[in-house]
Protein backbone atom coordinates (compact mmCIF):
# COMPACT_ATOMS: atom_id res chain seq x y z
CA UNK A 1 0.00 0.00 0.00
CA UNK A 2 0.94 3.60 -0.93
CA UNK A 3 0.16 6.56 1.03
CA UNK A 4 -0.52 9.85 -0.67
CA UNK A 5 -0.27 12.47 2.23
CA UNK A 6 -3.13 14.87 2.13
CA UNK A 7 -2.62 17.87 4.12
CA UNK A 8 -4.52 20.27 1.92
CA UNK A 9 -1.69 20.95 -0.55
CA UNK A 10 -2.81 20.87 -4.34
CA UNK A 11 -4.78 18.07 -6.33
CA UNK A 12 -4.47 14.35 -5.58
CA UNK A 13 -6.60 13.53 -8.63
CA UNK A 14 -4.46 13.08 -11.17
CA UNK A 15 -1.01 11.31 -8.59
CA UNK A 16 -4.01 8.82 -7.56
CA UNK A 17 -5.45 8.00 -10.78
CA UNK A 18 -1.72 7.45 -12.12
CA UNK A 19 -0.63 4.61 -9.16
CA UNK A 20 -4.42 3.02 -9.76
CA UNK A 21 -2.67 3.16 -13.73
CA UNK A 22 0.65 1.05 -12.63
CA UNK A 23 -1.51 -0.90 -10.80
CA UNK A 24 -0.24 -0.07 -7.22
CA UNK A 25 -2.91 -0.31 -4.20
CA UNK A 26 -2.97 3.29 -2.94
CA UNK A 27 -4.62 5.45 -0.29
CA UNK A 28 -4.84 9.26 0.07
CA UNK A 29 -5.09 10.09 3.42
CA UNK A 30 -4.03 12.61 6.48
CA UNK A 31 -3.83 9.65 9.11
CA UNK A 32 -1.26 8.88 11.04
CA UNK A 33 -1.46 5.32 11.48
CA UNK A 34 -2.47 4.92 7.76
CA UNK A 35 0.58 5.95 6.55
CA UNK A 36 2.29 3.97 9.25
CA UNK A 37 1.11 0.86 8.43
CA UNK A 38 1.25 2.19 4.63
CA UNK A 39 4.18 0.25 2.80
CA UNK A 40 5.99 3.44 0.82
CA UNK A 41 5.21 7.45 1.06
CA UNK A 42 4.10 10.12 -1.12
CA UNK A 43 4.80 13.56 -0.69
CA UNK A 44 3.04 15.96 -3.17
CA UNK A 45 2.72 19.46 -3.33
CA UNK A 46 2.35 22.47 -5.38
CA UNK A 47 1.67 26.14 -4.53
CA UNK A 48 4.20 28.23 -2.25
CA UNK A 49 7.10 26.43 -0.17
CA UNK A 50 6.18 28.68 3.37
CA UNK A 51 2.47 27.78 2.99
CA UNK A 52 2.75 24.09 2.36
CA UNK A 53 5.75 23.43 4.66
CA UNK A 54 3.42 25.08 7.47
CA UNK A 55 0.44 22.99 6.63
CA UNK A 56 2.27 19.68 6.70
CA UNK A 57 3.94 21.26 10.05
CA UNK A 58 0.13 22.03 11.66
CA UNK A 59 -0.81 18.21 10.31
CA UNK A 60 2.12 16.52 12.29
CA UNK A 61 2.55 14.39 9.50
CA UNK A 62 6.28 16.00 9.51
CA UNK A 63 7.32 14.13 12.14
CA UNK A 64 5.61 10.78 11.51
CA UNK A 65 7.01 11.57 7.80
CA UNK A 66 10.33 11.80 9.36
CA UNK A 67 10.12 8.41 11.22
CA UNK A 68 9.00 6.63 9.11
CA UNK A 69 12.48 7.50 6.53
CA UNK A 70 13.94 6.70 9.89
CA UNK A 71 12.53 2.76 10.01
CA UNK A 72 13.84 2.61 6.16
CA UNK A 73 10.55 2.98 4.49
CA UNK A 74 10.65 4.49 0.82
CA UNK A 75 9.56 8.33 0.84
CA UNK A 76 9.26 10.60 -2.57
CA UNK A 77 8.47 13.95 -2.67
CA UNK A 78 7.01 15.39 -6.14
CA UNK A 79 7.13 19.18 -7.09
CA UNK A 80 6.90 21.07 -4.06
CA UNK A 81 7.14 17.76 -2.04
CA UNK A 82 10.39 17.08 -3.56
CA UNK A 83 11.66 20.64 -2.72
CA UNK A 84 10.54 20.38 1.12
CA UNK A 85 12.73 17.49 1.61
CA UNK A 86 15.88 19.46 2.04
CA UNK A 87 17.27 21.89 4.47
CA UNK A 88 16.27 24.56 3.31
CA UNK A 89 13.93 27.31 0.63
CA UNK A 90 14.76 30.90 0.03
CA UNK A 91 11.16 31.32 -1.66
CA UNK A 92 10.17 34.70 -0.71
CA UNK A 93 12.39 34.44 2.63
CA UNK A 94 13.85 31.99 4.37
CA UNK A 95 11.90 28.55 5.47
CA UNK A 96 13.14 25.46 7.04
CA UNK A 97 12.10 22.35 4.92
CA UNK A 98 12.36 18.41 6.64
CA UNK A 99 15.95 18.77 6.33
CA UNK A 100 16.12 14.94 5.20
CA UNK A 101 18.33 15.97 2.27
CA UNK A 102 21.40 18.85 1.75
CA UNK A 103 20.93 21.52 -0.21
CA UNK A 104 18.87 24.43 -0.13
CA UNK A 105 16.17 25.61 -2.63
CA UNK A 106 16.52 28.95 -4.95
CA UNK A 107 15.13 30.49 -7.47
CA UNK A 108 15.32 30.05 -10.95
CA UNK A 109 15.44 33.97 -11.80
CA UNK A 110 19.17 35.63 -11.58
CA UNK A 111 20.45 32.04 -11.90
CA UNK A 112 19.18 31.19 -15.31
CA UNK A 113 19.59 33.56 -18.42
CA UNK A 114 17.49 36.64 -18.31
CA UNK A 115 16.04 35.75 -21.99
CA UNK A 116 14.68 32.09 -20.50
CA UNK A 117 10.77 32.22 -19.36
CA UNK A 118 10.57 31.47 -15.36
CA UNK A 119 8.35 29.37 -14.31
CA UNK A 120 10.46 26.38 -16.62
CA UNK A 121 6.71 24.97 -18.06
CA UNK A 122 6.65 22.53 -20.64
CA UNK A 123 8.63 19.04 -21.47
CA UNK A 124 12.17 18.68 -21.17
CA UNK A 125 14.81 15.91 -20.88
CA UNK A 126 16.02 13.83 -18.34
CA UNK A 127 19.82 13.80 -18.33
CA UNK A 128 20.83 10.84 -15.97
CA UNK A 129 23.53 11.65 -13.58
CA UNK A 130 23.61 7.94 -11.58
CA UNK A 131 22.26 5.00 -11.85
CA UNK A 132 19.02 4.52 -10.26
CA UNK A 133 16.32 1.75 -10.42
CA UNK A 134 13.84 4.91 -10.91
CA UNK A 135 14.99 5.23 -14.54
CA UNK A 136 15.49 1.59 -15.14
CA UNK A 137 13.32 1.97 -17.92
CA UNK A 138 13.58 4.98 -19.42
CA UNK A 139 15.97 5.58 -22.04
CA UNK A 140 18.31 8.80 -22.42
CA UNK A 141 16.30 12.06 -23.40
CA UNK A 142 12.88 10.68 -22.15
CA UNK A 143 11.24 14.08 -21.42
CA UNK A 144 9.02 14.51 -18.35
CA UNK A 145 6.39 17.62 -17.42
CA UNK A 146 8.14 20.60 -15.28
CA UNK A 147 6.26 23.44 -13.86
CA UNK A 148 8.51 25.36 -11.04
CA UNK A 149 10.51 28.80 -10.68
CA UNK A 150 12.53 27.49 -7.81
CA UNK A 151 15.17 24.27 -7.92
CA UNK A 152 17.25 22.23 -5.37
CA UNK A 153 20.81 23.52 -5.43
CA UNK A 154 23.83 22.54 -3.63
CA UNK A 155 22.29 19.09 -3.37
CA UNK A 156 25.42 17.07 -5.38
CA UNK A 157 25.18 13.85 -3.26
CA UNK A 158 21.88 13.21 -3.78
CA UNK A 159 21.31 14.26 -7.95
CA UNK A 160 20.17 11.32 -9.95
CA UNK A 161 19.08 13.70 -12.61
CA UNK A 162 18.45 17.08 -14.05
CA UNK A 163 17.45 19.05 -17.10
CA UNK A 164 18.80 21.89 -18.92
CA UNK A 165 17.56 25.24 -19.31
CA UNK A 166 19.95 27.63 -19.66
CA UNK A 167 22.06 25.79 -16.83
CA UNK A 168 21.34 22.41 -15.13
CA UNK A 169 18.70 22.14 -12.98
CA UNK A 170 17.95 19.22 -10.46
CA UNK A 171 15.16 16.95 -11.96
CA UNK A 172 15.70 14.52 -9.50
CA UNK A 173 17.36 13.10 -6.53
CA UNK A 174 17.53 10.07 -4.04
CA UNK A 175 19.92 9.31 -1.24
CA UNK A 176 19.07 6.46 0.37
CA UNK A 177 15.22 5.71 1.01
CA UNK A 178 14.65 9.40 0.12
CA UNK A 179 13.44 10.02 -3.54
CA UNK A 180 12.34 13.34 -5.51
CA UNK A 181 11.43 14.21 -8.73
CA UNK A 182 11.13 17.79 -9.38
CA UNK A 183 8.65 17.19 -12.29
CA UNK A 184 6.16 15.56 -12.29
CA UNK A 185 5.34 11.79 -13.27
CA UNK A 186 1.93 11.65 -12.68
CA UNK A 187 1.16 14.61 -15.74
CA UNK A 188 4.71 12.79 -18.24
CA UNK A 189 2.82 10.31 -20.05
CA UNK A 190 4.01 6.79 -20.36
CA UNK A 191 7.65 7.84 -19.25
CA UNK A 192 6.31 9.59 -16.04
CA UNK A 193 3.75 6.08 -15.26
CA UNK A 194 7.32 4.37 -15.92
CA UNK A 195 9.18 6.16 -12.92
CA UNK A 196 6.08 5.59 -11.03
CA UNK A 197 5.68 1.94 -11.30
CA UNK A 198 9.64 1.51 -10.62
CA UNK A 199 9.19 3.52 -7.38
CA UNK A 200 5.96 0.95 -6.68
CA UNK A 201 8.30 -2.29 -7.10
CA UNK A 202 11.27 -0.97 -5.39
CA UNK B 1 16.20 22.54 -23.31
CA UNK B 2 12.08 23.03 -23.19
CA UNK B 3 10.59 21.38 -26.36
CA UNK B 4 7.62 23.28 -28.25
CA UNK B 5 4.21 21.88 -27.28
CA UNK B 6 1.65 20.47 -29.93
CA UNK B 7 -1.67 20.58 -28.45
CA UNK B 8 -5.11 19.94 -29.37
CA UNK B 9 -8.04 21.56 -28.83
CA UNK B 10 -11.12 20.10 -27.91
CA UNK B 11 -14.60 21.62 -27.54
CA UNK B 12 -16.70 19.72 -25.61
CA UNK B 13 -20.89 19.90 -25.69
CA UNK B 14 -23.49 18.17 -23.66
CA UNK B 15 -20.30 15.57 -23.58
CA UNK B 16 -19.35 15.34 -27.43
CA UNK B 17 -16.74 16.44 -28.86
CA UNK B 18 -17.52 19.65 -31.94
CA UNK B 19 -15.39 22.06 -33.74
CA UNK B 20 -17.19 24.96 -34.74
CA UNK B 21 -15.48 26.50 -37.88
CA UNK B 22 -15.46 30.72 -37.47
CA UNK B 23 -17.07 29.84 -33.89
CA UNK B 24 -20.11 28.57 -36.22
CA UNK B 25 -21.63 25.17 -37.66
CA UNK B 26 -21.10 23.03 -34.94
CA UNK B 27 -20.42 19.21 -35.80
CA UNK B 28 -19.98 16.26 -33.94
CA UNK B 29 -16.46 14.34 -34.47
CA UNK B 30 -16.46 11.76 -31.22
CA UNK B 31 -16.27 10.54 -27.49
CA UNK B 32 -13.66 12.83 -25.84
CA UNK B 33 -12.88 10.33 -23.50
CA UNK B 34 -11.30 8.42 -26.61
CA UNK B 35 -9.98 11.10 -28.43
CA UNK B 36 -8.11 12.47 -25.65
CA UNK B 37 -6.69 8.62 -24.79
CA UNK B 38 -6.06 8.35 -28.85
CA UNK B 39 -4.04 12.28 -28.64
CA UNK B 40 -2.12 11.37 -25.55
CA UNK B 41 -0.94 8.10 -26.79
CA UNK B 42 -0.06 9.56 -30.00
CA UNK B 43 2.43 12.18 -29.45
CA UNK B 44 -0.36 15.17 -28.07
CA UNK B 45 1.85 17.36 -25.20
CA UNK B 46 -1.01 18.61 -23.39
CA UNK B 47 -4.79 18.53 -23.77
CA UNK B 48 -6.96 21.69 -23.76
CA UNK B 49 -10.67 21.37 -23.47
CA UNK B 50 -13.49 24.15 -23.68
CA UNK B 51 -16.81 23.79 -22.31
CA UNK B 52 -18.98 25.44 -25.07
CA UNK B 53 -22.39 24.52 -22.97
CA UNK B 54 -24.70 26.91 -21.67
CA UNK B 55 -26.87 25.03 -19.33
CA UNK B 56 -26.46 23.00 -16.07
CA UNK B 57 -27.01 19.96 -17.22
CA UNK B 58 -24.31 20.23 -19.92
CA UNK B 59 -22.12 21.56 -17.46
CA UNK B 60 -22.72 18.45 -14.95
CA UNK B 61 -22.06 16.42 -18.09
CA UNK B 62 -18.62 17.92 -19.27
CA UNK B 63 -16.90 17.54 -15.23
CA UNK B 64 -18.09 13.63 -15.66
CA UNK B 65 -16.38 13.45 -18.44
CA UNK B 66 -13.22 15.45 -17.42
CA UNK B 67 -13.17 13.30 -14.40
CA UNK B 68 -12.85 10.25 -16.69
CA UNK B 69 -10.63 11.65 -19.35
CA UNK B 70 -8.20 12.40 -15.90
CA UNK B 71 -7.89 8.80 -14.65
CA UNK B 72 -6.59 7.53 -17.71
CA UNK B 73 -4.85 10.39 -19.48
CA UNK B 74 -1.73 11.72 -17.59
CA UNK B 75 -0.48 14.67 -19.79
CA UNK B 76 -1.28 18.17 -18.62
CA UNK B 77 -5.30 19.03 -19.01
CA UNK B 78 -6.35 22.92 -19.52
CA UNK B 79 -10.13 23.48 -19.31
CA UNK B 80 -11.63 26.71 -20.07
CA UNK B 81 -15.43 27.93 -20.84
CA UNK B 82 -17.98 29.08 -18.49
CA UNK B 83 -14.65 29.91 -15.83
CA UNK B 84 -16.93 33.18 -13.67
CA UNK B 85 -15.52 32.64 -10.57
CA UNK B 86 -13.09 30.82 -8.51
CA UNK B 87 -15.74 28.48 -7.69
CA UNK B 88 -15.16 27.25 -11.62
CA UNK B 89 -11.58 26.79 -10.73
CA UNK B 90 -12.53 24.92 -8.20
CA UNK B 91 -14.96 22.60 -9.68
CA UNK B 92 -12.67 21.69 -13.06
CA UNK B 93 -9.70 21.66 -10.72
CA UNK B 94 -10.63 18.69 -8.24
CA UNK B 95 -12.28 16.68 -11.54
CA UNK B 96 -8.51 16.80 -12.50
CA UNK B 97 -7.60 19.82 -14.68
CA UNK B 98 -4.20 21.48 -14.07
CA UNK B 99 -4.71 24.48 -15.50
CA UNK B 100 -7.81 26.79 -15.91
CA UNK B 101 -8.48 29.07 -18.65
CA UNK B 102 -10.67 32.32 -18.57
CA UNK B 103 -11.43 34.66 -20.81
CA UNK B 104 -15.11 36.08 -20.94
CA UNK B 105 -14.99 35.50 -17.09
CA UNK B 106 -12.15 38.06 -16.95
CA UNK B 107 -13.18 40.45 -19.10
CA UNK B 108 -16.60 40.93 -16.85
CA UNK B 109 -14.09 40.16 -13.68
CA UNK B 110 -10.21 41.48 -13.98
CA UNK B 111 -9.73 40.87 -10.61
CA UNK B 112 -10.85 37.14 -10.94
CA UNK B 113 -7.30 36.15 -12.58
CA UNK B 114 -5.62 37.50 -8.96
CA UNK B 115 -8.05 35.78 -6.92
CA UNK B 116 -7.44 32.64 -8.59
CA UNK B 117 -3.50 32.95 -8.88
CA UNK B 118 -3.21 33.77 -5.55
CA UNK B 119 -5.33 30.66 -4.23
CA UNK B 120 -3.91 28.16 -7.20
CA UNK B 121 -0.68 29.74 -8.10
CA UNK B 122 0.08 31.34 -11.69
CA UNK B 123 0.54 28.47 -13.38
CA UNK B 124 -2.79 27.35 -12.57
CA UNK B 125 -4.57 30.09 -14.41
CA UNK B 126 -4.22 30.50 -18.11
CA UNK B 127 -5.62 33.62 -20.02
CA UNK B 128 -7.37 32.63 -23.23
CA UNK B 129 -8.07 35.80 -25.48
CA UNK B 130 -10.08 36.11 -28.43
CA UNK B 131 -8.55 38.50 -30.76
CA UNK B 132 -9.53 40.55 -34.31
CA UNK B 133 -8.22 43.64 -36.13
CA UNK B 134 -10.72 45.99 -35.63
CA UNK B 135 -9.89 49.30 -38.02
CA UNK B 136 -6.42 48.30 -37.87
CA UNK B 137 -5.89 47.86 -34.32
CA UNK B 138 -6.18 44.51 -32.40
CA UNK B 139 -9.68 44.26 -30.47
CA UNK B 140 -10.36 41.59 -27.75
CA UNK B 141 -13.78 40.14 -28.63
CA UNK B 142 -15.79 38.53 -25.80
CA UNK B 143 -18.75 35.61 -25.51
CA UNK B 144 -16.97 33.20 -28.36
CA UNK B 145 -15.84 35.94 -30.22
CA UNK B 146 -19.24 37.23 -30.63
CA UNK B 147 -18.72 40.80 -28.92
CA UNK B 148 -16.39 43.27 -29.85
CA UNK B 149 -14.79 44.70 -26.58
CA UNK B 150 -13.30 47.53 -27.80
CA UNK B 151 -10.35 46.52 -25.67
CA UNK B 152 -7.17 46.97 -27.17
CA UNK B 153 -5.25 43.30 -27.06
CA UNK B 154 -1.32 43.76 -25.90
CA UNK B 155 -2.54 46.09 -23.39
CA UNK B 156 -5.38 43.74 -21.98
CA UNK B 157 -2.80 40.52 -22.04
CA UNK B 158 -0.28 42.39 -20.39
CA UNK B 159 -2.86 43.86 -17.81
CA UNK B 160 -4.02 39.66 -17.17
CA UNK B 161 0.01 38.75 -17.07
CA UNK B 162 0.57 41.38 -14.25
CA UNK B 163 -2.24 40.09 -12.15
CA UNK B 164 -1.09 36.62 -12.01
CA UNK B 165 -1.76 34.60 -15.22
CA UNK B 166 1.19 32.41 -15.98
CA UNK B 167 0.46 31.54 -19.86
CA UNK B 168 -1.74 32.84 -22.56
CA UNK B 169 -3.66 31.34 -25.35
CA UNK B 170 -3.62 33.85 -28.33
CA UNK B 171 -6.99 33.04 -30.74
CA UNK B 172 -6.68 34.84 -33.93
CA UNK B 173 -9.74 35.04 -35.48
CA UNK B 174 -8.68 36.22 -38.54
CA UNK B 175 -6.78 33.30 -38.89
CA UNK B 176 -9.32 30.63 -37.69
CA UNK B 177 -11.41 28.26 -39.60
CA UNK B 178 -9.14 29.34 -42.73
CA UNK B 179 -6.31 27.30 -42.32
CA UNK B 180 -3.93 29.45 -44.38
CA UNK B 181 -1.36 29.48 -41.29
CA UNK B 182 -1.02 30.93 -37.70
CA UNK B 183 -1.45 35.05 -37.06
CA UNK B 184 2.59 35.71 -37.46
CA UNK B 185 2.33 39.44 -36.93
CA UNK B 186 -0.47 38.86 -33.96
CA UNK B 187 1.69 35.96 -32.01
CA UNK B 188 5.32 38.07 -32.29
CA UNK B 189 3.69 40.86 -30.68
CA UNK B 190 2.08 39.24 -28.07
CA UNK B 191 5.48 37.76 -27.09
CA UNK B 192 7.50 40.70 -27.14
CA UNK B 193 5.03 41.86 -24.60
CA UNK B 194 4.59 39.18 -21.96
CA UNK B 195 7.72 37.26 -20.77
CA UNK B 196 4.81 34.17 -19.81
CA UNK B 197 4.47 31.28 -22.40
CA UNK B 198 2.29 31.68 -24.78
CA UNK B 199 0.44 29.46 -26.97
CA UNK B 200 -0.56 29.87 -30.79
CA UNK B 201 -3.98 29.47 -31.88
CA UNK B 202 -6.11 30.03 -34.97
CA UNK B 203 -5.17 29.23 -38.88
CA UNK B 204 -3.06 25.60 -38.77
CA UNK B 205 -4.07 23.73 -41.72
CA UNK B 206 -0.42 22.45 -42.83
CA UNK B 207 2.77 20.51 -40.99
CA UNK B 208 4.36 23.72 -43.22
CA UNK B 209 2.05 26.50 -40.77
CA UNK B 210 3.67 24.50 -37.82
CA UNK B 211 7.21 25.11 -38.95
CA UNK B 212 6.40 28.64 -39.75
CA UNK B 213 5.06 29.64 -36.31
CA UNK B 214 7.84 27.90 -34.39
CA UNK B 215 10.54 29.62 -36.79
CA UNK B 216 9.43 33.12 -37.59
CA UNK B 217 8.04 33.50 -33.36
CA UNK B 218 11.08 31.83 -31.85
CA UNK B 219 9.90 32.55 -28.84
CA UNK B 220 5.99 30.60 -28.94
CA UNK B 221 6.11 28.00 -26.37
CA UNK B 222 3.01 25.68 -28.54
CA UNK B 223 1.12 25.44 -31.04
CA UNK B 224 -2.78 24.52 -30.73
CA UNK B 225 -4.96 23.41 -33.84
CA UNK B 226 -8.61 21.50 -33.51
CA UNK B 227 -10.22 20.21 -36.87
CA UNK B 228 -6.58 19.69 -38.68
CA UNK B 229 -5.62 17.13 -35.77
CA UNK B 230 -9.71 15.99 -35.23
CA UNK B 231 -10.16 15.08 -38.88
CA UNK B 232 -6.57 13.61 -39.69
CA UNK B 233 -5.29 16.14 -42.09
CA UNK B 234 -2.19 16.54 -39.51
CA UNK B 235 -1.64 13.04 -37.54
CA UNK B 236 0.85 14.18 -34.65
CA UNK B 237 3.74 12.02 -34.77
CA UNK B 238 3.97 13.11 -37.84
CA UNK B 239 3.93 16.65 -37.54
CA UNK B 240 6.59 16.51 -34.63
CA UNK B 241 8.93 14.36 -36.81
CA UNK B 242 8.89 17.30 -39.50
CA UNK B 243 9.58 20.22 -37.05
CA UNK B 244 12.43 17.76 -35.75
CA UNK B 245 14.02 17.34 -38.85
CA UNK B 246 13.77 21.49 -39.21
CA UNK B 247 15.39 21.85 -36.11
CA UNK B 248 12.55 22.42 -33.90
CA UNK B 249 12.63 20.93 -30.37
CA UNK B 250 9.93 18.73 -29.89
CA UNK B 251 9.50 15.57 -27.60
CA UNK B 252 9.16 12.26 -29.50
Amino acid sequence: MIAIIDYGVGNLFSLHSSLKKVGAETIVTSNAQVIKNADKILLPGVGAFEDAVKKLRNSGLDEVVKAEVKKGKYLMGICLGMQMLFEKSYEYGEHEGLGLLKGGVVPMKGYIDDSLKVPHIGWNALHYQKPHFLFKDCKENDCVYFVHSYFASNCADSVIATAEYGKELTAAVAKDNVLGCQFHPEKSGDVGLKILKAFCEA
Amino acid sequence: MITKRIIPCLDVKDGKVVKGVNFEGLRDVASPIDLARYYSDNGADELVFYDITASAEGRALFTDVLREVAKTVFIPLTVGGGIRGVADFERVLTCGADKVSVNSGAIANPALIQEAAKKYGDQCVVISADIKRVNGAFHVFAKGGREDTGMEAIEWIKRCVGEGAGEVVVNSMDTDGVKKGFDIELLKKVCDAVDVPVIASGGAGSQQHFIDLFQQVPTIDAGLAASVFHFGEIAIPDLKKTLASNGILVRL
